[in-house]
């Protein structure tokens, strides 16, 4: 066996029965031991991907980026953390003490919440919930609670504006994510995340690649980061719903807000790339780790890649985007898959594969077609000549 | 008490405590949080009794949809929240006599009612409690009909509410 | 073990909680609050005794999902009555809308 968690989970099971624990109390500090090593490992790993984050933005932008301190700059982000815990930590007059300091904290538990459900290698998963998908949509609910806490609490005018884009913004894009989650589980006949990687024989970005685009769109939207950076555009509302927010309570929106770009990135390789699958893994379960963490960082970087090649939607248009177009999509997406999942029963893998690309392609392009005529009628009728105001022509009067 | 009964019992007083809150509090967005709070504790009870899709269902529907859309809707009427009118009208006591004696009635039924104590059955553990719900809610024997009139609701309360909101203007 | 009595006696507190602010608060949207409380001691009772009495049958989740998409339609349209309500009024206090009272 080359399984080491379940080795040393087994070993200290032992150890602590050997005490003469009783097994519930061994099992309660097991988990508890569990929860917290995940938990430090993130943190650590959040600590390196701001480097990450600045040398891949530092590429995109044709600069170095932090190359400073350590070979390649590898330890600027630890003097980042050293300058966030020592600078004043202000509460601004007229905040609720309270929910203003609970809304960082809580930011960041969630994104720490969602890593409870994704299975990390062979057989080790936080906790194999058989409601696992609703689960992450739950977690994603309370993630914009605290992001409505943080605007609301910070008593200023920017903040609340930043809290209410986020009503209007992650409520919204909720819904095509849902339904663009709904497809893994209608192939994997489960909502069970573990199921689910165990059941992509193929790759469900192959069957399934619009959900898998939809589910990216919206998550992007979810984060908040550009293209949908509406709720902390600095531009327009100064920095948002974290406006008033310094030292380390920043950090931890930032640290929360990175860390949330890879685990969208490790929901994204559980549910269409296959999660820790890979070659080799039923022999070195541990291989999985790094095959997760491989897909992980390559959408981390697709994420990166959006943010810093596009521009900032206008409001009017990410809300006609996610009800006129996404959600539409989403939904027929969903019944399409359904049927032709019901009428290849029974068929060979190749053409199964085949006719669901086949499908999503036609269902997508024809989108974009319909997308697209819109886009013209709307650009002639913008483009036509308006009725233009002009100050009356004094009516010159001949001197004869 | 074994450790089962010690966590219903702090999850119950969290429960209650914060719904106390949420009828106390003065300033209205606190009292949605405090909601979030209570709604929270019935989530960990569904989740005691095997119900973990209602419990996840329950996050998502009343903390993600619900109490998100009334912090919204407090916001929306905003000179209200800081509002210092009296919280309660005219007629608290009576309320208060009225609560107090529904809760003494119903108390007083649970403990002369023989079934109260019984201890919950053994769940069948072959049985998928969420493919037995998802069948029951879309079987022609089930409750489809219910199902189909509940999607039909939710359509007519969107389109109701969008028409009353709308600010015709 | 948790006898089924305890689950009924939280959710009549629960239940009652919500009735006093239903009765006694006077802004609308708290009432609101209010009627969601009782809504969910309602739900707490139903799956209650589908654990205790008859898990084979699964109606009394059935019954909280339906109890669900009322509550949703609900909140929807009543937050929708009281933002139109404050559009007119400058108020959401309960006793100030009673236009109809005559």
């Amino acid at each position: 066996m080359s399984d080491p968690v379940t080795i040393i989970a087994n070993w200290l099971e032992g150890l602590l029965l050997g005490w003469g624990l009783s097994p519930l109390l061994a099992t309660i500090i097991l988990n508890a031991i569990g929860i917290l090593v995940m938990a430090a490992l993130l943190l650590v790993l959040d600590i390196f991907l701001v480097w990450v984050e600045r040398k891949v933005v530092a590429r995109f932008q044709d600069r170095l980026g932090p190359n400073r301190l350590g070979p390649y700059g590898l330890i600027q982000p630890i003097a980042d953390v050293i300058k966030l815990l020592i600078k004043e930590d202000i509460t601004p007059r007229g905040a609720d003490r309270l929910v203003y300091n609970l809304a960082p904290i809580l930011t960041l538990a969630t994104v720490l919440l969602l890593w409870a459900v994704i299975p990390i290698m062979p057989n080790v998963v936080g906790t194999d919930l058989n409601v696992g998908i609703l689960y992450l949509v739950a977690v994603g609910a309370i993630a914009t609670l605290a992001i409505i806490m943080a605007g609301w609490s910070s008593n200023n005018k920017y903040a609340l504006l930043g809290a209410f884009r986020t009503v209007a913004q992650m409520i919204s894009y909720e819904v095509p994510m849902v339904i663009a989650l709904l497809i893994p589980v209608l192939l994997a006949r489960s909502m069970g995340v573990s199921d689910i990687v165990y059941s992509q024989e193929v790759w469900y970005i192959l069957v399934a690649p619009a959900a898998a685009l939809i589910f990216l769109i919206s998550s992007i939207a979810e984060i908040g980061r550009a293209p949908f950076d509406l709720v902390e555009a600095e531009s327009e509302i100064v920095a948002g719903f974290h406006i008033e927010y310094t030292g380390m309570k920043f950090g931890l929106f930032y640290a929360g807000e990175l860390l949330h770009a890879l685990t969208i990135g490790a929901l994204f390789a559980a549910l269409f790339l296959g999660g820790w699958s890979g070659p080799g893994v039923q022999a070195v379960p541990v291989l999985g780790v790094f095959y997760l963490l491989i897909k992980a960082f390559f959408i981390y970087w697709v994420i990166m890649w959006i943010k810093y090649s596009l521009p900032r939607i206008r409001i009017d248009h990410m809300l006609n985007f996610n009800w006129k177009f996404l959600t539409p999509l989403a939904l027929v997406l969903l019944l399409a898959t359904a049927i032709a999942d019901k009428a290849l029963e029974g068929s060979t893998t190749v053409v199964y594969i085949l006719v669901m690309l086949g499908l999503n392609i036609v269902l997508v392009l024809g989108a974009l077609a319909l997308a697209r005529g819109y886009a013209s009628k709307e650009r002639q009728r913008v483009g036509e000549p308006k009725p233009v105001a002009r100050p009356p022509q004094p009516t010159v009067i001949e001197q004869s | 008490m074994t450790p089962v009964q010690i966590l219903f019992i702090l999850v119950a007083a969290v429960t209650l405590g914060a719904a106390l809150m949420v009828v106390n509090a003065r300033n209205l967005v606190h009292a949605a949080l405090w909601l979030i709070v209570s709604f929270g504790g019935v989530a960990v009870f569904y989740a005691m009794l095997n119900a973990g899709f209602l419990a996840v269902a329950q996050v998502v529907i009343y903390i993600g949809a619900i109490a998100i859309l009334m912090i919204f809707a407090i916001m929306m009427t905003r000179n209200v929240a800081g509002d210092s009118s009296p919280r309660f009208n005219s007629s608290q006591i009576i309320g208060l006599v009225l609560a107090l004696a529904l809760f003494a009635g119903l108390v007083w039924m649970t403990l002369s009612w023989s079934g109260a104590t019984t201890t919950p059955m053994p769940l069948d553990s072959r049985a998928d409690p969420i493919s037995q719900l998802g069948s029951a809610l879309v079987s022609p024997d089930g409750y489809v009909l219910a199902f189909e009139l509940a999607s039909i609701l939710l359509l007519g309360a969107l389109v109701g509410a969008l028409m009353i909101a709308w600010d015709r203007k | 073990m948790i006898p089924l009595s305890w689950y009924l006696i939280f959710a009549a507190a629960l239940f009652s909680i919500g009735l006093f602010a239903v009765l006694a608060r006077r802004n609308a949207i708290v009432i609101l609050m209010g009627i969601e409380l009782m809504l969910n001691a309602v739900n707490i009772n139903l799956v209650a005794f589908w654990r205790y009495v008859n898990p084979e049958l699964i109606a009394g989740q059935v019954f909280a999902v339906m109890v669900f998409a009322v509550a949703a339609a609900e909140v929807a349209v009543a937050l929708a009555i009281f933002i139109s309500i404050y559009r007119r009024r400058r108020s959401v206090s309960a006793d100030e809308i009673d236009l109809m009272k005559w």
